[in-house]
């Protein structure tokens, strides 16, 4: 995605524009249900990135990276997974009671060098593992960043659990206050993010209802986390919400990028559903 | 709307009128009766609904006395749908096992049905304030909750009584 977006900009003065398109599309997953009850449970997940929430009309997410975790914390298995041209779709088998976690979390690492006088990109794909064989011998000037994405949704059979909430201390994650399988409109809920571990204030959240192909307006809702890291959200309507959460974009001007090296940058992704009360 | 069914007699009786035809009043009622009607609709699908019926007190753990569902499939597959009955899932239900032992019962026809139970039952031994709540979700069909609110120690003259409009007809509660 990002490297198309990156070849239309090839003006220094369009790089501001381009993004813009870069955050419409939205990456999302779909759970069939996130509150579950019964003997036998399965749910089945759509994951796409689309504009409009939540239609499969753009890209699928691909599924390379997907994973699920039982309540008790060991992964579970990814079944049936498909993926066609604009969707991507997989079943878990839900057989312990509890929260479960399905998470597609990949990290990288952006960043340039010189060699021979010309400043080259690290190519995509680049990780922490891998970063010492991409840069040449001779290169000088290395400036790195890693990024994190995480994008995931919970489901839960039975009682809400907690126990998958144990943060990673990688990129942002979520930290349950209100729990994200327990949520009814009228009543607020309140989530903490963690960014590398600790709390930070100022992260942009945003959450926008689905259903956006047959409505005029957005309806997005736009948090910063306080000093504890946590937003308190309102839900005006049940439904399914999507939530974003991002390291602040700094200015995009060519010199102060170049001075500082690449920002170091995580986002995270979530899918909520809101019942009725 | 209802023929024939006994507890007619209470359909449409408040409060006082429940006296008149309890049969014996006593003097520290033990029993509360809770009298359900569930609606006939006319729906090219029609499918009984689940109902959960059960006790809220502020400060307390919600106490589920009935919860009437598919609990006859094989595999226990009528349970997939129990988190449909969305509140009592919430109050109680997620916490539960099925079946569950004196509260698990079968899903009941369109008509009136009485059940009655004990001021144990009710998880009501300490004097207060409670609310009764009925709970009915139907399959291609919609939910309704209404609630009674009761007190302990009940009077033999003292019941209650909600109107439901879509999936409940008219709940009541008298003690006796």
């Amino acid at each position: 995605m990002k490297t198309r977006i990156w070849g239309f900009a090839a003006a220094a003065a369009l790089s501001a524009l381009a993004a813009v398109p870069a955050s419409a599309h939205r990456q999302w997953m779909m759970p069939s249900s996130t509150v579950l009850s019964g003997d036998d449970v399965w749910v089945t997940v759509d994951a796409a990135v689309s504009n409009d929430l939540f239609y499969f009309e753009h890209q699928p997410l691909r599924l390379d990276a997907m994973k699920a975790w039982a309540p008790d914390g060991n992964e579970a298995a990814i079944e049936n997974k498909a993926t066609g041209r604009y969707r991507s779709t997989f079943d878990v088998h839900l057989t312990q009671k509890g929260t479960w976690r399905i998470a597609s979390v990949v990290d990288g690492v952006m960043g340039s060098y010189d060699l021979n006088g010309k400043t080259e990109r690290l190519p995509r794909g680049t990780t922490t593992a891998n970063l010492a064989e991409r840069i040449p011998a001779g290169a000088t000037n290395v400036r790195t960043a890693e990024s994190n994405n995480r994008n995931e949704i919970f489901v839960t059979v039975g009682e809400p659990t907690t126990n998958l909430f144990v943060p990673t201390g990688k990129g942002i994650e979520l930290v349950p206050v209100t729990h994200p399988n327990d949520l009814f409109a009228g009543e607020a809920a309140t989530f903490q993010f963690l960014l590398d571990g600790k709390p930070v204030a100022g992260l942009p959240v945003t959450v926008i209802p689905g259903g956006i192909r047959y409505r005029d307006q957005l309806g997005q809702l736009d948090f910063q986390t306080d000093a504890d890291g946590k937003v308190e959200i309102n839900w005006p309507e049940p439904g399914l919400y999507w939530l974003n959460v991002t390291t602040p974009r700094a200015g995009r001007e060519e010199d102060a990028a170049a001075a500082a090296g690449p920002q170091r940058r995580a986002s995270y992704v979530t899918t909520l559903e809101v019942l009725a009360p | 709307m209802q023929l024939a069914t006994p507890a007619r007699i209470l359909g449409g009786t408040i409060g006082l009128g429940a006296v008149l035809v309890a049969p014996a009043v006593a003097a520290n009622p033990g029993t509360m009766d809770v009298t359900i009607h569930i609606p006939r609709l006319k729906v090219a699908e029609y499918h009984k609904p689940y109902v959960a019926i059960w006790v809220e007190k502020p400060g307390s753990k919600a106490k589920t006395v009935a919860v009437w569902y598919d609990h006859d499939m094989k595999a226990n597959e009528g349970t997939k749908w129990l988190r449909d009955v969305r509140q009592w899932w919430r109050a109680a239900g997620r916490s539960m096992s099925f079946p569950a032992n004196g509260i698990t019962g079968a899903t009941r026809a369109p008509g009136a049905h009485k059940i009655s139970f004990s001021r144990v039952q009710l998880g009501a031994t300490d004097a207060g304030q409670y609310t009764l709540v009925v709970e009915a979700a139907r399959e291609v069909g919609g939910r309704e909750l209404l609630r009674i609110p009761f007190s302990w120690p009940a009077k033999a003259s003292a019941g209650g009584r909600a109107a439901g409009t879509s999936e409940l007809g008219a709940v009541s509660i008298a003690f006796r």
